[in-house]
């Protein structure tokens, strides 16, 4: 067992885990935060992207112990305060950006991750880069054509 | 009026809960003294089991029970069946192979289930799964129909001699076979329908909880159809009887198909929960959900089309095998019969049709409906045929199928289908100039100054929803009526709740059934509330599968609220004094038309639930159920047309443009349903380019993982042009076809055809990697050089 420390969602949590818990299960199974999706085993459809100090991350693909001290954002804490809701969140509701909502929250942690990069590094987001970036996350029901969409708007709307 | 009702784009009212992480799905559900359900699996394709030995397992930290299918059938747990009984051509009925949820004597694909953990932790139960050892004695196997029906093949299932399940045909035969003889020009094609797998995005999933203390079970199951997982885990598996089962399908993470059939999981996790005592959770990884989840399409056929010295279509006849896999699944048989065989006289007036299909065992998962089922396959066949014979014969591949449209309604096909409207030519006009095929041969030549070679493709596809008449489907073998049921309950305060037997799993149901009561009672969609997915809650449902819900479920929905309405008018006929004919409900009032007499909507809710003041005779209360039955099949159509451009270099293709014009009837929200398409082109985009579920002769699963199994990503798919145009249906009142299917079933033809256009060579199959391209095009040039 391992004792793991970090703050999610701004608010500090600890608990002792067997040494080889996901990121993803203890935000799941023993936060109950349970908006992260696992939708393969292979880091290859990113249900589960969260944000780790601020850069987006497969939290299927970490241990939790890896996350010791980090901050960690997940879909439940992107918005400004729990009546609100993140521009991108909006920009999916929208722009109809989803359907089943399984691989929403990975998407949108996704989208708001490249957004922030791109802006940082002062690069456009255009549709070819949106397309370009979500290679690591799959949605089987929308044909990604409003999810793509969502993106360019929701990234305007974060300016 | 609201700005709500049918035909507006309202955003939609589920979306809340899915953008903030708050949806409930299966594996999100917890239940007290929950334990985990571990599946030990055969790595063989074909086995003999001889013995199982559990004590290592049984003896680990955390396990509560190691069970096998020796105990299951002992507890008189029933075999798994096939719900659509076919006949084949001698009368005989189909080699149905005996099912166990878990196999007892003999495993027939990799990943059947032999063995079941039950443990206190998902790790303890997943360690002590690998525990258990399973003595072997491996078989032969075969693994694709070619295999299956060779003489001296492995026997699959004792009852199914040479491995054939049935062998069934459709149409004339003698009369086909006549006209294609006196035919002037025929095509001939053998054509390929590569085998897929669904990949909803959630996993399966399953929480069985058995409350000992009232002999009752409740089941949280990722089901399209939770009525039906009830019926059958009832009737035919014997897990325990109706009343005293609950089945909770809450938000689905997509279905495809693949969560229609009650899968050997859910019935083993009833089952063990009733050993244990306690509640069982299993949920598939994704790599058990390339093994286990049902696969879809999986066939080969050779056809045959003929054409007169007009190029009008004189005769067609189709010969397909197809593979269902290790067993039956619940409406596999249904899928290259009548879901199938039934569309391919396509849009076209063709006077003989003649299908026979073959059907194997393999050692491979079952194949049954995945979106599309039988359609997508005619479809392809069709239009594949069609686009060939043009080139053959010179001509326009638009015109051949505009001077073959069948052009009056209603239209009988020698395929049992009766078309009953559509306007094929208005599709292919409205698609072709939205795709502005003028200006084609100038974008062809751009590309080609760029070392590019541009292909053009059409499909026009039809298919049939809203399945179907219970009565004829009854005929036909179907084991279910497909009618569906709906229940409207105005309550006291004037909101509204709709309980419907359809399953929403990312169709938006909660939004476009709250829009058609909006229309009807002028009220917002805010006020009304749809519940579905629950058997306590929601008396019966066939489910939603086939792009039924609108069809059907909208249409029993409708039902009722014509009864809700007609008990409104009453009321306030009786309360305010006028004649119920004189009542129009409007702005939230239901007022007498011409005078300033009227009562709050909220009111009548109230005057029902008071009952102080009903017309003499009337019952108190403001709730109507309804049962819909479809009168015919509806038969959503369209054209699609793509193009594309292949790096002769690499093989590489890219879509360049996708256009779309469908005929859907009537379209309640235009943004779901353009969401619907999108999605379906998405997923024809994948089978005719990127998907393919191989098998290696001996029965392992090559294509086991998002490694191997190639889905479309963001960057292999283009922005899709998407447009109606539309007739109305005349066989439900709200003439509505279905959207659900129709990007699967119309894009995969239109994709091969504009890439063989492109490259030159017709001897392209599914999927279109950029190295079968490649190869196609060295034939081109082998070809070329030989000359």
């Amino acid at each position: 067992m391992t004792k793991v420390t970090m703050t999610v969602n701004g608010k500090a949590r600890s608990a002792e885990v067997p040494d080889n818990t996901l990121l993803v299960d203890y935000i799941r199974e023993n936060l109950r935060l349970t908006g992260t999706h696992v939708g393969c085993d292979t880091s290859q459809c990113g249900a589960c992207v969260v944000h780790v100090n601020g850069q987006a991350v497969k939290a299927c693909t970490m241990l939790a112990a890896s996350a010791e001290g980090a901050e960690v954002t997940t879909i439940e804490g992107v918005a400004a305060s729990k009546d609100d809701l993140h521009p991108m969140q909006v920009a999916f509701k929208e722009n109809h950006g989803l359907q089943c909502g399984f691989c929403t929250p990975g998407m949108i942690m996704t989208a708001t991750d490249m957004v922030s990069r791109y802006k940082e590094a002062g690069k456009t987001l255009d549709e070819h880069a949106i397309r370009e970036e979500l290679e690591g996350n799959i949605c089987r029901c929308t044909g990604y054509h409003n999810i793509v969409k969502a993106i360019a708007d929701g990234a305007s709307k974060m300016a | 009026m609201t700005d709500q009702g049918i035909g507006a784009r309202v955003l939609r009212k589920e979306d809340k809960r899915f953008i903030t992480g708050k949806g409930k799905y299966t594996d999100d559900i917890v239940q007290p003294n929950q334990a985990y359900a571990a599946f030990v699996r055969s790595p063989h394709a074909h086995a003999n089991v001889k013995s199982i030995d559990t004590s290592a397992a049984e003896a680990m930290d955390g396990v509560e029970a190691v069970l096998n299918g020796h105990q299951l059938t002992g507890d008189g747990i029933g075999n798994i069946i096939c719900g659509w009984g076919i006949t084949s051509k001698d009368g005989s009925p189909m080699n149905m192979g005996a099912w166990s949820a878990l196999a007892t004597d003999k495993v027939r694909y990799v990943g059947d289930a032999v063995a079941v953990v039950i443990a206190d932790s998902k790790a303890q139960a997943q360690a002590a799964a690998e525990a258990v050892m399973v003595d072997y004695e491996i078989l032969p196997a075969t693994s694709n129909v070619l295999a299956s029906m060779k003489e001296g093949a492995p026997q699959i299932h004792e009852n199914a001699p040479g491995n054939l399940i049935f062998d069934w045909e459709i149409g004339n035969k003698d009369e086909t076979d006549a006209a294609l003889a006196s035919a002037h020009h025929t095509t001939t094609m053998e054509i390929t329908n590569n085998r897929l797998s669904p990949n909803p995005m959630e996993p399966r999933s399953a929480v069985a909880t058995f409350d000992e203390s009232e002999d009752h079970y409740t089941l949280y199951t990722t089901s399209q159809n939770p009525h039906v997982a009830r019926l059958v885990l009832s009737a035919f598996y014997n897990v325990a009887p109706e009343h005293k089962l609950r089945v909770i399908a809450p938000d689905v993470g997509g279905g495809f198909g693949a969560k229609i059939y009650i899968y050997p999981e859910e019935i083993v996790c009833l089952w063990a929960s009733m050993k244990t005592n306690r509640s069982v959770k299993w949920t598939s990884t994704r790599s058990e959900a390339f093994l286990t989840d049902a696969h879809g399409r999986d066939h080969v056929s050779t056809a045959t089309m003929g054409f007169d010295a007009d190029n009008n279509i004189v005769g067609f006849k189709i010969n397909t095998k197809a593979n269902l896999g290790a067993y039956m699944s619940l409406f596999s048989s249904s899928v290259p019969t009548y879901l199938y065989a039934t569309l391919l006289s396509g849009q076209y007036n063709i006077a003989n049709v003649y299908c026979d299909v073959q059907t194997y065992y393999t050692n491979t998962v079952p194949v049954d409906a995945y979106r599309g089922a039988g359609r997508p396959e005619a479809a392809y066949l069709i239009e594949r045929m069609m686009e060939t014979a043009a080139r053959e014969l010179g001509v326009d591949p638009g015109e051949l199928r505009r001077q073959n449209f069948v052009r009056e309604f209603p239209h009988q096909t020698p395929v049992i289908m009766a078309y009953d409207s559509g306007d094929f030519a208005g599709n292919l006009d409205q698609a072709k100039a939205a795709a502005d095929v003028a200006g084609f041969s100038a974008r062809k030549e751009e590309a080609a100054r760029r070392g590019k070679l541009r292909g053009l493709g059409y499909s026009n596809y039809i298919e049939a929803c809203g399945i179907a008449p219970s009565a004829a489907v009854g005929s036909l073998g179907a084991g279910v009526g497909l009618w569906e049921s709906a229940e409207v309950r105005v309550n006291p305060v004037g909101t509204i709740e709709i309980l419907t037997g359809s399953h929403s799993h990312g169709q938006g149901h909660e939004t476009t059934f709250a829009q058609l009561v909006s229309e009807r009672f002028d009220l917002p969609t805010d006020n009304i509330q749809i519940v579905h997915g629950d058997t306590d809650k929601v008396q019966f449902g066939m489910g939603t599968y086939g792009s039924r819900s609108g069809a059907v479920g909208m249409s029993a929905i409708s039902k009722a609220l014509d009864k809700v309405e007609a008990k409104v008018k009453k009321i306030a006929a009786h309360v305010l004094e006028a004649s119920e004919d004189d009542i129009v409900i409007e702005g939230g009032e239901v007022k007498v038309k011409g005078t300033d007499k009227a009562m709050g909507w909220h009111e009548v809710g109230l005057s029902a639930y008071t009952a102080h003041n009903l017309p003499e005779g009337m019952e108190p209360g403001l709730k109507e159920g309804a049962f819909y039955d479809p009168t015919n099949f509806t038969f959503p159509a369209g054209c699609y047309i793509c193009e594309v451009e292949v790096d002769p270099q690499t093989g590489v293709t890219e879509i360049v443009q996708f256009t779309a014009s469908d005929d859907f009837g009537t379209i309640i929200n235009p943004m779901i349903v353009e969401g619907q398409v999108h999605g379906g082109i998405a997923q024809g985009i994948g089978q005719a380019m990127l998907e393919h579920a191989v098998y290696d002769d001996d029965g392992q699963l090559l294509s086991g993982s998002y490694m191997d199994y190639c889905m479309p990503r963001a960057d292999d798919v283009p922005n899709y042009t998407v447009s109606h145009h539309s007739t109305t249906c005349p066989g439900n009142p709200l003439g509505m076809k279905g959207c659900g299917e129709a990007g699967a079933i119309g894009s995969p033809p239109a994709v091969i055809n504009a890439i063989t256009d492109a490259i030159g060579n017709n001897n392209l199959s599914m999927p279109a990697t950029p190295s079968r391209v490649w190869a196609a095009l060295q034939q081109v040039s082998a070809a070329q050089a030989a000359e």
